[in-house]
């Protein structure tokens, strides 16, 4: 199974947002995609998602999807999107609740994604009581207990401050090491991308174009090694040579709009 | 010895005579509380000043019985069953209009805030219609339904439906898009998300409808009683007015008071009840 993503355009009104943008994400791939701010990253993650209807182009699953996936192409939203009146339990619940489950099912479910998520001290909490990290714990926790077969994850870790995001990306890795889901991981982070990701895109400033697409051929456990240092220093400068410039002029068109 | 050489230079400084100018506290005020002591003390000085100018005829006493005078007109009505008879007259009549007005008034709102067709219709006509001050249609619907309650119900309910209509599709626009997004993309069903997300998401400002469409309720019952019904707290304020019977007067007043009060407690509990998550 493999999601492949062909000759998508976009435009809002009269502006171009992405132009022709073809990837493909194998199975247990994680692809980043990274480019300034305002380039339709989000935009372009939407559209993978069946949230927004592209201009041009068509995004396809190929092959089934595994049998107990329940929600093949699950969202992690940056802003996490809980509902502030249900508690951490009920708030995964609700990923589930419509579907033809058990109770006794449907618990399982929950109460394996909490455990799975180290929520399960948690599970009776509202989500004011939990800090930035945490919250976004149960929005994973969401999106595994629905089995997904692509991940979809939109800036998950930008409304979090360094530490809570260094510790979260660990989770994350040791996450992927266990569930080997496919993922699209957006962010505007180099170190984010080169920590997560098996390849990272690149875009270009709006109009988002792909511009380049590099292969991180690192082992993830081993990224945060000494050895690897100069390896990812290296990809690091070669990221950020192709974003900067882009970055600049994103950034002056936003001050002129 | 950095910490004591620093010591030493203060010290050094004080001892020379340099200017040593402490920073002035300049963060106070702008954060008002409320002392129950006070309050107490606020409402017992105006009630004995009340007293005073009763007992000093500095009014005239017609005009403005004492506060004395008006307690015991109010326990004379309480053991006649007088005020029981008037009150549950006001209250039936304010709970089915209030009730009627505030289910339309929701049901309306929630279309607005869903469909195009809703929103393109309702908006424009509840802007017409929410300003019109209700008692003024009262007159035409007596000559359409009768005297009797339905004409007071009536104009109670229209008063409750607009203010509820835009408080509700006011706190449907205001349910945070994402969480619908979320919502739909786990696949839930349209129902379920009107249910599980909307609803709950508006409930904060439908309860704060609530508390206006409330006290619109109250102001209408007052008004429609007062131009056409022999029972109910307008009517009995009115006949006390026209036969000059002030302390009774007064008395009907204070019972409108106390049920906007209660009114008004027992919305906050069903807030604290329901909304324990913000």
């Amino acid at each position: 199974m493999r999601l492949v993503v062909e000759g998508v355009w976009h435009a809002f009104g009269a502006t171009a947002v992405l132009e022709d943008i073809s990837l493909t994400v194998d199975a247990s791939e994680v692809v980043v995609v990274i480019g300034p701010s305002g380039c339709g990253k989000s935009t372009l993650l939407s559209i993978v998602g069946g949230l927004l209807q592209p201009v041009a182009g068509t995004v396809a699953i190929e092959g089934a999807p595994p049998k107990e996936s329940l929600n093949p192409i699950t969202f992690v939203f940056q802003d996490f999107a809980l509902l502030p009146w249900r508690s951490v339990r009920d708030n995964v619940a609700f990923a589930l609740e419509h579907h033809a489950l058990s109770r006794a099912e449907r618990d399982r479910l929950v109460h394996d994604a909490l455990a799975r998520t180290g929520l399960s001290d948690f599970a009776g909490a509202l989500p004011k009581q939990l800090s930035g990290g945490m919250r976004q714990r149960v929005g994973i926790a969401r999106a595994l207990a629905v089995s997904p077969a692509v991940c979809l994850m939109d800036e998950p870790l930008s409304a979090l401050d360094a530490q809570t995001r260094e510790i979260l990306l660990e989770d994350f890795r040791l996450i992927w090491e266990r569930e080997r889901v496919a993922t699209v991981y957006i962010t505007h982070n180099l170190d984010e991308a080169l920590r997560l990701a098996d390849r990272v895109v690149v875009l270009s400033r709006r109009p988002g174009r792909i511009k380049d697409v590099i292969a991180v051929p690192i082992p993830r456990p081993e990224r945060t090694s000494e050895a690897a240092a100069p390896e990812l220093a290296r990809l690091h400068n070669r990221l950020w040579r192709l974003i900067r410039d882009e970055a600049i002029a994103a950034d002056r068109e936003l001050a002129l709009h | 010895m950095a910490t004591t050489s620093v010591q030493a230079t203060l010290a050094a400084a004080t001892r020379d005579g340099l200017l040593r100018t402490p920073i002035p506290f300049r963060g106070g005020g702008f954060a008002p509380s409320s002392n129950a002591l006070l309050a107490v003390a606020g409402l017992g000085s105006f009630l004995v000043l009340w007293e005073l100018a009763f007992a000093m005829r500095w009014v005239n006493p017609v005009l403005l019985p004492g506060p004395i005078e008006v307690a015991q007109a109010l326990w004379h009505l309480l053991i006649t069953g007088e005020l029981e008879k008037h009150l549950s007259a006001s209250l039936y009549r304010i709970g089915i209009g209030w009730a009627l007005g505030a289910v339309g008034g929701v049901a309306l709102g929630l279309a607005i805030g869903l469909s195009t067709a809703a929103r393109s219709i309702g908006i424009p006509g509840v802007s017409a219609l929410f300003p019109i001050p209700k008692i003024a249609i009262m007159p035409i619907l007596i000559l359409w339904l009768g005297i009797g309650e339905a004409s007071k119900v009536a104009t109670i309910g229209l008063g409750v439906f607009f203010p509820m209509a835009v408080a509700t599709f006011g706190a449907i626009d205001n349910v945070p898009r994402n969480l619908v997004r979320m919502a739909q993309s786990f696949n839930v069903p349209f129902a379920q998300v009107v249910r599980k997300v909307l609803l709950p998401g508006a409930l904060p400002g439908i309860l704060s409808g609530f508390r206006i469409s409330a006290s619109i309720a109250l102001l209408l019952v007052v008004a429609a009683e007062m131009i056409g019904a022999d029972r109910g707290i307008g009517a009995f304020v009115m006949q006390a007015g026209n036969l000059m019977q002030t302390d009774q007067l007064l008395a009907g007043v204070a019972v409108l008071s106390m049920l906007g009060l209660l009114i008004g407690i027992g919305l906050s509990r069903l807030e604290r009840a329901l909304l324990a998550w913000r």
